[in-house]
């Protein structure tokens, strides 16, 4: 019976195995394992059937494994973008190619990200030459304060994006929520509790369709919000509206919430620690841009830390401050507030899990990935120094141990560019 | 570029909604050279009273300061060692080694960098201002495709937070307002000095000449297209400036015509007095807006964003237009598709002139690390280019082409003393500006929780005075 076991686990073994895993050793490397810790100096990394065996400074490369000399490098896990719509658009501007939220649709909370995700999109492609290996993807919010039901993918360059489906389901509260409801927080309020009202009527088998204001797929889709097992990611901003949601998350316990944004987070971190909901929170956010961020401040993920709140950093999506690849230049500008009197900042270490392992810790995949520790999935980043300094960039890039590809439609612009010489062919023929 | 709501948003529509440096070619390093600055860009100061909303800034008191045992960037391209720079009655005396620091109050500069204070040259801070209620949304005057009438100081709102976060995070001390770029002409730009006050006028920056702002390429297009008008095309975008500058050529050849405020702004621009920042985006588009430059008689100043300015850096270079970019912001439309991180560098290897902007109330306050990561995208495909160089980009080059280099931009003698003393080197992610000087006065001090404006908006508000 044990031998059977073992060689049908060892069967399913390769089968998982991706296709090109390399077993490899880096060696000489500084090391940020993105669980908190200080950067180590001169580790060695081991990487075996795609995952990560050992880290450490003891020991040595053993083994006909490949060897990377990491002399002068650094490595991290790769980046995990907490919040994003990373693989839904080709250009947000185009409609046609934008995915991210249908305005029209006739669905909301059961709209599910993972059939849309374009492994091809250029934007994965040059986030993943940035070093973020996953991301979780949301849908944008159409005529409900429900958005729909996110995925987690990974940037490999492979077809296979998705790695789970229906990993959350977003809501809208604050002002957009507001909005959204009919122009007032005290609509959506209504909202969202008759929406959680008919999803609990809908798992119990009570739902009535005659006198439903859900559809029934919409209805379906909140079940597992109500029984837990699916994160509810609730965009807000403003203190009070923080402590709404506690007290709800008070009353109905079972529920498992993300606080999202959370702008005056810090005036709250106490109660938000208390209460063991993580934030992914916008990062450098410091200017009172609405009424329900006028205590907005650099300083609120490095408070909400102290406080020991577990937050992430993420809801970049393309803006000029808020691309996915800023991911590790705001990671080090929390840093940068530690030494700023009256400010909070956050250490080297802390910086870098709020971009890695705390991201895939709230996405429930804690130890998976998102850091380098015996067992964890092969996503690993060399680095031509410090990872959290402006000026340093991914030489290596690795998804579950396969190498990743790091060229993009910019990269061949960048190549085609590098000079303007058309004494011979124009430039089209330079390629 | 207005804020975006806060909730994931793909940017649908983005209403960003404006003398250059050459350099001598370059052996290993790209040098820069500083060009002639046109003497006839100067704006009548004001104290004369013959021109409209007269600056009425006036410098704050300081003390003869000096800086010493820094390393010191001077935004010409220079870069001084354990040296020092001093400043007294509101003007740089000195930056070097070897100075005498006799009658000066020392600040130790052990460690820490000093460079000029940092120049925004595309901001709509005042215009787009926090909050972003539609009460506060003034910077299109997108009721006509083009306002050459309209001043964009006349929209500032100098309560606006913003102002307060880029001086404290980002050293910044002068910044041009332009308003936004749903218009093929948008109107007047104002030059301010990041100092508040209670009136515009009191932020205006004295000496400066006025921008003009223009725009091509989708926006205008989509703007008024969407409502059935010209321009609904790229060929409308031209027809329709072309035809301006015509009706325009006309007015500034009449002896005596009545006052018309968008050919007398139009006038300023065919006389050179008034600069030309043109937001443009795609190479082809930026060489058709040279031409009609030429055909017209007017000279662009600065393509802003150009984003694919790298595909005709030569082009630029030979028409000395600089181009005030990004690092790498790129993708969220059509003809930001081709953006690259490695634009800053190449331009800069062509010999053009490069500035670093933000269009952004966020990015405005970290400008010097926009710069670094544009130096570093040069750097891995060979192009070195030197800090000192690139500290020029958001100094020195930004101040040339806004017409004020002959007043501030680089630590030189008789120069406003607009300077920063960062805490680290300007160009790292881990430094942050200490000390903010602004002809002279000590406007900003990270050591002194008060030296720091609280705007009355925030005042008896969450958060009003903590460290933002």
């Amino acid at each position: 019976m044990k031998s059977l076991l073992t060689l049908a686990a060892s069967a399913f073994a390769l089968i998982a195995a991706p296709a090109a895993a390399q077993d490899f050793t880096i060696t000489n490397v500084t090391v940020g394992k993105g669980d908190g810790s200080e950067p180590v100096k001169g580790a060695n990394v081991v990487v075996r059937g795609g995952k990560i065996v050992s880290v450490g400074t003891a020991g040595s490369a053993s083994g006909d494994a490949a060897v990377i000399d990491g002399s002068g490098q650094w490595v991290t896990p790769g980046i995990v973008i907490a919040l994003t719509n990373l693989g839904l658009y080709d250009v947000g501007a185009v409609g046609s190619s934008n995915d991210t939220g249908a305005r029209n649709a006739r669905f909301d909370a059961a709209i599910d990200v993972a059939p849309a995700i374009n492994p091809s999109s250029q934007h994965i492609k040059v986030n993943r030459a940035a070093g973020i290996t996953r991301a979780l993807v949301a849908p944008n919010h159409g005529r409900s304060i429900f958005a729909g039901q996110g995925a987690l993918i990974d940037l490999g360059a492979d077809p296979d994006a998705v790695q789970q489906a229906r990993a959350f389901q977003l809501v809208e509260l604050g002002e957009t929520g507001a909005r959204i409801a009919g122009g007032s927080r005290t609509a959506a309020y209504v909202e969202l509790g008759n929406a959680l009202r008919e999803a609990r009527a809908f798992s119990s088998g009570r739902w009535n369709a005659e006198s439903a204001l859900l559809t029934r797929a919409d209805a379906q889709a909140l079940v597992p919000v109500v029984t837990g097992h699916q994160p509810l990611y609730v965009e807000v901003e403003r203190a009070a509206d923080i402590r709404q949601v506690l007290s709800f998350k008070r009353a109905n316990p079972r529920l498992d919430l993300v606080l999202v944004g959370a702008s005056e987070g810090w005036l709250v971190a106490d109660e938000i620690a208390r209460s063991g909901v993580p934030v992914i929170a916008d990062a450098l956010d410091d200017l009172p841009s609405s009424f329900e961020q006028l205590a907005a401040t650099q300083s609120n993920v490095g408070r909400l830390a102290k406080a020991g709140v577990k937050v992430a950093i993420g809801r970049l999506s393309g803006g000029t401050d808020g691309h996915p690849r800023s991911a590790a230049q705001f990671a080090g500008n929390l840093v940068a507030l530690s030494k700023m009197p009256g400010a909070d900042g956050l250490s080297w270490g802390q910086a870098l899990a709020t971009i890695t392992s705390v991201p895939a810790q709230i996405a429930g995949h804690g130890g998976k990935f998102g850091v380098i520790a015996p067992g964890a999935t092969a996503d690993l980043v060399l680095w031509d120094g410090d990872p959290l300094e402006v000026s340093t960039a991914p030489t290596r890039v690795f998804i579950d141990g396969v190498e990743q590809p790091r060229e993009s439609h910019q990269s061949e612009l960048a190549k085609r560019y590098r000079d303007l010489d058309e004494s011979q062919l124009p430039k089209a023929y330079d390629w | 570029m207005r804020a975006l709501p806060k909730q994931l948003v793909m940017v649908g529509s983005v209403l960003a909604l404006a003398a250059c440096t050459t350099t001598d070619g370059g052996k290993a390093e790209v040098q820069s050279a500083p060009a002639k600055s046109p003497s006839e860009n100067r704006a009548p100061t004001g104290e004369d009273g013959n021109v409209p909303f007269p600056s009425t800034y006036k410098a704050y008191p300081g003390a003869p300061t000096a800086l010493v045992g820094a390393t010191i960037f001077d935004g010409t391209g220079k870069r001084h060692d354990n040296a020092s720079v001093l400043f007294r009655d509101g003007k740089i005396v000195a930056a070097g080694t070897g100075l005498s620091t006799q009658g000066f109050s020392i600040i130790d500069g052990a460690g820490k960098f000093v460079t000029p204070g940092i120049i925004d040259i595309h901001s709509h801070l005042g215009d787009y201002p926090s909050p972003g209620v539609p009460a506060h949304s003034d910077g299109n005057e997108a009721t006509g495709p083009t306002t050459p009438d309209v001043w964009a100081e006349h929209s500032v709102w100098p309560q606006d937070p913003g102002f307060s976060r880029a001086l404290a995070n980002g050293g910044i001390t002068a910044l041009q307002i332009l308003p936004g770029s749903a218009n093929l002409m948008g109107g007047r730009s104002v030059t301010l000095k990041n100092v508040p006050s209670r009136t515009v006028q009191g932020m205006k920056f004295p000496g400066a000449p006025y921008g003009f702002k223009m725009a091509c390429g989708e926006n205008p297009k989509r703007v008024y297209g969407n409502r059935g008008r010209k321009p609904s095309t790229r060929m409308g975008n031209f027809a329709v400036n072309r035809q301006m500058w015509l009706d325009a050529i006309a007015y500034a050849e009449d002896d005596e015509p009545r006052r018309d405020l968008a050919k007398e702004t139009l006038r300023g621009v065919l006389d050179g007095e008034i600069l030309v920042h043109n937001h443009c985006y795609r190479a082809d588009e930026m060489a058709l807006v040279m031409d009609m430059a030429k055909e017209m008689g007017y000279k662009v100043t600065a393509f802003h964003h150009a984003v694919e300015g790298y595909k005709i850096g030569d082009l630029l270079r030979e028409n000395d237009v600089c181009s005030a970019i990004w690092a790498d912001w790129y993708g969220f439309k059509m003809e930001s598709y081709d953006g690259i991180p490695e634009n800053a560098a190449l331009l800069q290897k062509e010999g053009a002139c490069v500035v670093i902007h933000s269009d952004d109330e966020n990015s405005i306050q970290r400008l010097n690390q926009e710069a670094a990561k544009a130096q570093a995208a040069g750097k891995r495909m060979g192009i070195e280019i030197s800090d000192a160089t690139v500290i020029g980009w958001i100094t020195l080059n930004a101040a040339k082409a806004m017409g004020i280099d002959h007043l501030t931009g680089s630590l030189e003698e008789g120069k406003m003393a607009d300077l920063v003393l960062w805490n680290g080197d300007p160009l790292s992610v881990y430094s942050r500006p200490e000390k903010v000087w602004i002809d002279g006065a000590l406007m900003y001090d990270a050591m002194d929780r008060k030296r720091r404006p609280v705007s009355d908006f925030e005042l008896g508000q969450p958060g009003a005075g903590d460290v933002k």
